[in-house]
């Protein structure tokens, strides 16, 4: 039978019972009928008007002075059902927000989905985990004929769903700049109009964009503001700081870039990370650089790929499971 | 055929005087006292509106008959300055009695129909209906 229509007699029961005797488990019983009683939908005007009415029905003698307290309690409890009834219409349209954002960020990973490239030679290993539904970092892996691997890794500033927004843009004009992709510099250079132009001034983008020439073993890189990542040189066993000036995207259109270049030895890994890996906060404060290395240090045996897995569940445990922003590490390891 | 009722709206007491006219036509209608009370509030926040929004309009109350089904009609009539964006003005939370669950999303939910024709500069009228269940 449905609930409603057997409300009247059960709470009857509970109420006779309750008034025979006080137990405790009559009071479990009324404990779990109110469970059931939201769960379909009873407001609580209703269940006090269930309650004068039941209490005339047992007491016909009841004086006349409750009657009207219990008319005075409806009124009162009427604000409440109108609330519960608003907080049961603003949950089904979280519910409903929940699961665009979600199309959303399907169609988000489409759109930016990119193929970390196999090469003879070089280890690579990426990994990107939005702090919420969205991701407001990216990163973008391109092969070329030419040997050639560009790596991009941007962030912008800001997470969620204009992050996200934003990022798509920028994997749509950089897509749309192929003749650059060879001049980190130049290519940056161009972001950046593209970027001034169409973004709202209240956005920032950092970038750092690479590109490996896999004949020469010769990285060539330029950075717009971004996060700094590690060189690790395989022979001295050490890491260093990669250090690129440059401007963060938007800011200023004719802000240039300078483009650095580095000879990658076997045994020597490229480190690029956003800043939701540096800026982990954990109760103790930020993780310190250095503890981030020690990670990667105690992983060096591993494939690329697991590194970044593990050093992600490090950090995320770390963290007591709560990402507080976008999180991208990228490793390039060349083989020995 | 339809009787009509109606009070004028211009202070705070003319509220009190809704509600009442309200309550009595439900009761005689033979409305159970939670649906009275809903009613009852119901008239109280539209009324509440036409005095604080537009100074002063009507509320009326209609009994209404269809096919031996009794109802009860609410129309709160002003010629104040409209509601602009209508849209918003019904949707969850925007009422500045926001998380009270009042105001005219509320109302719409504690009646079966309900209706709202404004327009900015002109006026609004508000319809709600409900039925005996
Ligand atoms: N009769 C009216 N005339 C003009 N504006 C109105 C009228 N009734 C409501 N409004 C507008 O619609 C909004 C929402 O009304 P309501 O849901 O009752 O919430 P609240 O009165 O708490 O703001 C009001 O803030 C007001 O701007
Ligand atoms: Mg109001």
């Amino acid at each position: 039978m449905p609930f409603r229509e057997a409300m009247e007699a059960k709470y009857r029961d509970i109420l006779a019972k309750y008034i025979e005797e006080q137990k405790e488990s009559t009071l479990y019983l009324a404990q779990k009928f109110s469970r059931k009683s939201i769960e379909n939908q009873v407001t609580p005007e209703e269940i006090i008007s269930l309650h004068k009415m039941i209490l005339q029905e047992m007491y016909p003698e009841m004086p006349t002075y409750v009657t009207h307290s219990f008319d005075l309690l409806l009124e009162i409890m009427l604000g409440y059902g109108f609330a519960y009834r608003e907080h049961q219409s603003l949950r089904h349209q979280q519910k409903e927000l929940r699961s665009e954002i979600e199309i959303a960020a399907n169609v988000q990973h489409t759109l930016l989905d990119t193929k970390i490239p196999v090469v003879d030679g070089l280890d690579i290993g990426a990994i990107s985990v939005p702090a919420r539904l969205m991701n407001g970092d990216y990163y973008n892996f391109v092969q070329d004929e030419n040997q050639c691997i560009s790596i991009a890794i941007a962030d912008v500033i800001g997470k969620g769903i204009p992050a996200a927004l934003c990022m798509s843009m920028i994997k749509y004009a950089m897509d749309s700049l192929p003749g650059y992709r060879n001049e980190p510099s130049v290519l940056l250079e161009n972001l950046n109009h593209v970027v001034e132009q169409n973004v709202d001034p209240s956005m920032f983008v950092t970038m750092f964009y690479g590109i490996y020439n896999h004949e020469h073993h010769l990285f060539s890189y330029a950075s717009a503001g971004h996060e700094p990542g590690f060189f690790y040189d395989g022979k001295k066993k050490g890491f260093t700081e990669i250090t690129a000036r440059g401007l963060m995207l938007g800011i200023d259109k004719k802000t240039k870039y300078t483009q650095y270049e580095k000879k990658i030895e076997p045994g020597d890994m490229i480190i690029l990370l956003s800043d939701g890996v540096t800026e982990c906060r954990t109760s103790e404060g930020f993780v310190e650089k250095d503890t981030l290395l020690t990670y990667i240090d105690k992983y060096l045996h591993l494939s690329a790929q697991e590194i970044v897995n593990r050093i992600y569940k490090d950090l995320e445990q770390l963290q007591n499971f709560q990402l507080r922003d976008d999180f991208t590490l990228i490793i390039l390891k060349r083989s020995v | 055929m339809d009787i009509q009722s109606c009070v004028n709206i211009q202070t705070e007491w003319d509220i009190v005087a809704a509600r009442q006219l309200g309550r009595n036509v439900a009761k005689e209608l033979g409305f159970g006292v939670v649906d009275q009370a809903r009613i009852t509030t119901a008239i109280s926040e539209l009324a509440r509106n036409i005095f604080i929004y537009a100074h002063k309009g009507r509320v009326c109350i209609e009994k209404m008959n269809d096919k031996g089904h009794a109802g009860l009609r609410i129309i709160a009539v002003d010629s104040g300055p409209g509601i602009n964006d209508i849209r918003l003005a019904m949707e969850d939370g925007y009422s500045t009695s926001g998380g009270l669950g009042a105001g005219l999303p509320g109302v719409k939910r504690l009646m079966d129909e309900f209706q709202i024709v404004s327009s900015q500069g002109k006026g609004t009228e508000i319809t709600a209906v409900k039925w005996i269940r």
